[in-house]
């Protein structure tokens, strides 16, 4: 296992990702947060540019702060299979699998991409720290675990122009990619990964190297890129972007249930929407299968939404209701005002049987008028597909530019 | 059952422990088709009677019968399936070193300088102990009470509960029960009296078995568990050694239609889709059931025999992280004649010795195996059951003493040096009573807590399968999600002291586990 301390990590209170020299340059506002041990930045220089590179152009979003892990050994399959819910049996070799995965309860711990990299490797990705996780799992299994995120530099590479520029860049034969497969290119200093996977709904892919590739990469793309209008963009944009496309996030959607101790506020995947991704009959015991099977039984408790709210007035942190002045059902998780679908959109949480797709609820937004605030109640339809949800997304081979 | 072709059964039972027989007696008594796999030449488990040396046998692990669940007794017949009692209800004598031993009986104690107050407090206190344990002794004979998913006989435990606990016992008393729960014996016993010698005694009750000093919290509890569980804290003597109580349930479990099978060690419980589907011998040989019963040990039964990747991560986890840290080791030893104990007549020596001289004598020899030592001066429970018992030595006699504190991880290991020095050590506790006893020694063994894992399965050498504290009882044991006997594995059981009611030769655990295999409950 490798050693999170290094003998002088106190000479720095946080980590710089390998591309942080390369985007500082274009950082205009020095908005930065903390991800992780990482310094990442929030905006670079204005969050609407940076959200449009990634609807119209290209964008770079720095992911080395995400919490990465390998996975390897003979029983490397049988141990993705029993943590997570998916039939992990149908991920073939270069291919990537969004997931959740849950404690016994059938409460949703984290969620993340898996890339199956080899026969018998696995890379796990996921917001939040999972090694104590793969601690417990992986009793009784033959394989190896290690987090590997100090070791992986990785940008999120999204935008319409992301195929061209990759093409430009010489990666042959990207374009075929599906979306959710992944490849090995040839590059300075070693093979990269390259994965048609992102966080925002749209064409895009995620690109895997060595820390020592990083500058390069960056260097490569911005030449490969240099007509394209590629920009950096800090976090605040990525979230517009992920909540325009109807995606969550821990933390804020949903609590990790090994962080959550008020019963009731850990959810299950069926309550995240995500229902889809279990597979109660895939033959195994996997965490949370035996809950899992009862609540789908039983019936779940809440109801994840995708909220078309009435007007501009974003729904943050609203209550939801059955009608105006009505009972409460719920609440707002996330907002924004969506630009490219044009719609004012929430994430939310109703209690069940409310919140069918085409059912209304409503909301009670607060908001602040020149430092007084205000109170209207919005009409909010609940939405099949995400409000941004474009063919390109998974059209192959993308359209050149 | 001859006609069983293709090696199908109701109900398999791994491990021939005392609480698999019973759990084998319940279901085959049930009707149902039972199969019960013994890995040893015998069955018994940890009760048992061995050959020692020459013709004289001893109780292997448990020596005195004082926690058998007289239903279970009742329900199989075990009388006429040939258990006697070659002594019943003995006292038990806490050793002095001056010659002036006290006699303690379940409600009254004499000699050893007890004063009357403490005599009469000792009569309150043991009252009390006996009304708790009348009071919320029922609780040992059904499954906890899963409070997550409450079935009607869960409903009917839990108001009987409440029942007892506000008009059979009374609020004052259920108070002080309260009080008294999570505490250490040796701040009850300061409360109750001043005679260091039976606050030394009784307070070795407390602590054997179990890997704590009268000053660790919570062993109140493992005190009024042993009065609470079997007859009311009598102790008797088996005739034949403990050997002949698991020969008796195997005889009832054989008379109800139980295939026993010995040298049949399990080598995994099957599993194909989330469901169990029997067992596989080490000699490849395989037997199906869609119910399998084990009476191994928790963490063997699901990290060995079941693997972990049939079961959910956290399940795994909780599993692995239960304590099961023996303590206690025996010595056997083959004897010529009775040793004489100064200021015991012969006929005294049928009785339970104790030495436990105070309960600072206690603690002290507890000290040293937290450090991975054995203890100095060690406390022990000793007895001579060929008094009473000539079935176990022809001529002579044997002596068998449960000897605490020996660490399960002896530092530098129990190689043959320690085990000699750590026997040397016992002998001369027992001689500092009884002078004259290295003259009728023939032959002396030691079973360390580590042997008593490689012969018996128990694991970390606990006698109970699992720790008997307060965070590993009742609904918590042997964890949450196998408290009523069924794993998280469809068809999969536990029946052995690992579960509630835990250890000793009780045979709760399993019959318990047997009525929850009748009933059938899904989870």
């Amino acid at each position: 296992m490798t050693s999170q301390l290094k003998p002088d990590h106190w000479r720095s209170a946080v980590k710089y990702s390998p591309f942080y020299n390369k985007i500082k340059e274009h950082d205009y506002v020095n908005e930065w947060h903390r991800w992780a041990e990482y310094t990442t930045a929030t905006v670079l220089e204005d969050t609407t540019i940076e959200y449009f590179a990634i609807r119209n152009s290209a964008s770079i979003f720095d992911i080395t702060p995400m919490s990465k892990y390998r996975i390897k050994g003979p029983d490397a399959l049988d141990f993705m299979n029993r943590l997570l819910p998916r039939d992990m049996t149908k991920i073939r070799v270069g291919r990537v699998a969004y997931t959740v995965w849950c404690d016994d309860e059938g409460m949703v711990l984290d969620d993340g991409t898996v890339f199956r990299v080899a026969k018998n490797e696995y890379l796990l990705c996921a917001q939040e720290r999972q090694m104590e996780i793969l601690r417990r799992n992986s009793v009784g299994f033959d394989i190896e675990y290690s987090e590997v995120t100090d070791e992986i530099a990785a940008i999120s590479f999204q935008g319409p122009c992301t195929c061209k520029i990759l093409k430009n860049m010489g990666f042959e034969g990207v374009e075929n990619m599906k979306m959710f497969d992944l490849r090995f290119f040839d590059f300075p200093g070693g093979e990269i990964m390259i994965s048609r996977t992102g966080y925002t709904g749209d064409l895009g892919y995620e690109i895997w190297t060595k820390n020592d590739q990083a500058e390069l990469l960056w260097d490569s793309i911005y030449e490969g890129g240099k007509d394209y209008a590629i920009r950096p963009i800090g976090g605040n944009a990525l979230e517009i972007a992920r909540v325009e496309a109807g995606l969550i996030a821990a933390h804020v959607d949903f609590s990790p249930a090994n962080e959550t101790v008020r019963p009731g506020h850990a959810k299950s995947p069926y309550e995240l929407g995500l229902g889809w991704l279990v597979k109660p009959d895939k033959g195994v015991a996997f965490n949370g299968r035996r809950a899992l099977i009862k609540e789908k039984e039983k019936g779940s408790r809440y109801r994840f939404v995708k909220l078309d709210v009435e007007g501009n007035k974003t729904a943050c942190n609203a209550y939801l209701f059955d009608k105006e002045n009505g009972k409460t059902i719920g609440h707002v998780s996330s907002t924004a005002w969506a630009p490219s679908a044009k719609t004012n959109v929430a994430l939310g949480f109703v209690d069940m049987p409310y919140g069918e797709v085409g059912d209304t609820v409503w909301a009670e937004i607060y908001y602040q008028k020149e430092l007084k605030w205000n109170k209207r109640w919005a009409k909010c339809k609940v939405m099949k597909d995400p409000a941004w949800n474009p063919p390109r997304k998974t059209l192959t081979p993308p359209a050149d530019f | 059952m001859t006609n069983n072709l293709n090696n199908s059964y109701d109900v398999i039972i791994v491990g021939g422990g005392h609480n698999g027989l019973v759990c084998a007696g319940y279901l085959a008594k049930a009707g149902k088709n039972v199969l019960m796999l013994e890995a040893q030449s015998q069955v018994g488990g940890a009760a048992i009677t061995d050959k020692l040396i020459g013709g004289k046998k001893v109780s292997s692990c448990a020596h005195f019968l004082n926690q058998l669940s007289p239903r279970v007794s009742n329900d199989l017949n075990l009388a006429s399936h040939g258990l006697k009692l070659s002594a019943s209800n003995i006292s038990t004598i806490a050793l002095d070193l001056a010659g002036n031993h006290m006699h303690l009986n379940k409600t009254s104690v004499k000699g050893g300088n007890v004063s009357n107050s403490d005599a009469d407090n000792y009569k309150k206190f043991m009252t009390l102990m006996h009304e708790y344990a009348g009071t919320l002794g029922f609780m040992i004979d059904i499954a906890p009470i899963d409070i997550f998913n409450l079935d009607w006989d869960d409903k009917v435990a839990a108001m009987k509960l409440g029942w007892k606990f506000r008009f059979s016992l009374g609020a004052e008393k259920m108070s002080e029960f309260l009080r008294m729960i999570g505490m250490n014996i040796r701040d009850v016993l300061d409360d109750e009296f001043d005679n260091e010698l039976l606050k030394g005694a009784l307070s070795f009750d407390a602590v054997l078995g179990t890997y704590t000093g009268p000053y660790s919290p919570g062993n109140f509890l493992t005190f009024l568990y042993r009065i609470a569980s079997g007859n009311s804290g009598a102790v008797d003597i088996p005739k034949g050694g403990m050997g002949a109580v698991t020969a008796a349930m195997s005889s009832a479990a054989k008379a109800n239609g139980v295939e026993i099978r010995t040298g049949s060690r399990v080598k995994s419980i099957n599993v194909d889709n989330c469901a169990v589907t029997g067992v596989t011998l080490e000699n490849g040989e395989v037997f199906n059931a869609k119910i399998v019963a084990s009476n191994a040990n928790m963490k063997t039964t699901v990290l060995d025999m079941v693997g972990p990747r049939h079961f959910e991560a956290d399940f795994v986890k909780r599993v692995g992280d239960i304590r099961m840290r023996g303590a206690a080791a025996k010595i056997h030893i083959a004897l010529n004649d009775v040793p004489e104990f100064s200021g015991l007549a012969r006929g005294d020596l049928i009785n339970r010795l104790v030495i436990a001289p105070t309960q600072n004598d206690v603690e002290r020899a507890f000290n040293h195996v937290k450090y991975g030592e054995v203890s100095t001066s060690p406390m022990m429970e000793i007895s001579i059951p060929s008094l009473v018992d000539s079935s176990l030595a022809e001529d002579g006699h044997v002596l068998s003493a449960t000897v605490q504190y020996a660490p399960y991880d002896l530092k530098g290991g129990w190689t043959k040096k320690a085990r000699a020095d750590f026997l040397e050590v016992c002998i001369s506790r027992i001689a500092e009573y009884a002078p004259n006893i290295r003259e009728k020694i023939e032959y002396a063994e030691l079973i360390t807590p580590n042997d008593m894992e490689d012969r018996y399965g128990l694991i970390g050498g606990n006698w109970h399968h699992g720790e008997l504290t307060l965070d590993q009882m009742l609904m918590l044991r042997p964890v949450p999600e196998a408290s009523q006997y069924q794993l998280p594995l469809d068809g999969m059981y536990i029946c052995g002291a690992g579960a509630h009611p835990g250890g000793g030769v009780m045979g709760a655990a399993g019959r318990n586990a047997a009525l929850e295999i009748i009933k059938g409950k899904t989870k």
